[in-house]
């Protein structure tokens, strides 16, 4: 019953969070709007996302969040550096295949907007069975190595948080 | 104290700009469109970054007042980016890169572009919808 009435707990939190904040305006007046909002769209949108996710370590999201963070600083920072210094006879653009761990389709969203966000790597495409991403690095003249730092740094924390 | 956040706010203002344009300077001088696409997602992460925090600090310092619309615009930044060069890359591997010139995927098949009637989350959804909602009949 309350499942039908509040298919994504989170995302009703999230929305009334962000209502509040577009609006601008901490009164009753836009609260109850704010609900309002948080419980229909949930509802309506339920049949295009039935799972609901699972969060099992919830803690692990802060330290996930501060990592990207830093790693999006000091990325920016090197790729900058290549835009501006290095000749492009000398960059080496390169596709490396990342093949998942995770299969939550929540988690593997998380992690490809990750490689997208953080410079230098970008998710490309998906495989067909949904098991494996295609990157494209900037510069990598190891491609093994782009691969295994998504894998450790990134995608062992997302399987520790979501699965 | 005034002169301290003057600073800092003029400091972050520059530092985005910069991103900003080392952003815009990538898109004309890397040489091809995958390549391209690495240079605005560059001036959307620290470039609008740092703007925001900037116009956080002078809206909370001069003004007196807690804004949380910057917070908005990095997550909305934040969900769409991605999303954006998802696509583009999407279509750009469908007309320039046939399967031949990509690396393989790990499991069976091939990547999705390449794939008629390709359902990525087909299993697991399936799965989830088992476990979570046993008297829906669809």
């Amino acid at each position: 019953m309350i499942r039908k009435i509040l298919p994504h707990p989170y995302l009703t939190v999230t929305l009334v969070m962000v209502w509040l904040m577009l609006a601008n305006s901490y009164t009753l007046n836009s609260l109850v709007f704010a609900i309002l909002v948080g419980l229909v769209i949930p509802w309506i949108t339920a049949p295009y996302w039935p799972a609901r996710p699972r969060f099992a370590k919830p803690l692990k999201i802060i330290e996930y969040i501060s990592i990207v963070i830093w790693d999006i600083i000091v990325a920016n920072i090197t790729v900058a550096k290549i835009v501006l210094f290095m000749p492009n006879s000398k960059l080496h653009p390169a596709w490396v295949t990342v093949p998942l761990d995770i299969v939550t389709p929540e988690a593997v969203t998380v992690l490809a907007g990750t490689i997208t966000m953080t410079p230098g790597t970008l998710t490309a495409e998906l495989a067909a069975d949904g098991h494996s991403l295609l990157v494209h690095a900037l510069h990598a003249p190891d491609a093994d190595e782009v691969r295994d730092e998504i894998k450790s740094r990134y995608e062992a924390r997302l399987k520790e948080i979501f699965e | 104290m005034e002169l301290f956040w003057d600073i800092l706010i003029s400091a972050l203002l520059v530092i985005g700009g910069i991103f900003g344009l080392v952003g815009s300077f990538g898109l004309v001088k890397l040489p091809d469109p995958m390549t391209r696409l690495h240079a605005p997602t560059k001036a959307a992460t620290l470039g609008v970054g740092a703007i925001l925090i900037a116009s956080m600090v002078w809206f909370a310092v001069k003004q007196g007042h807690l804004t949380l619309h910057e917070l908005m615009v990095t997550i909305f930044i934040f969900l769409t980016a991605p999303i954006t060069a998802h696509f583009i890359s999407k279509a750009n591997i469908f007309r320039d890169w046939p399967a031949e010139k990509l690396p393989k995927p790990a499991g069976e098949g091939d990547w999705a572009v390449h794939t008629a009637d390709a359902d990525t989350s087909k299993g697991e959804l399936a799965v989830d919808r088992e476990k979570n909602i046993p008297h829906e009949n669809d």
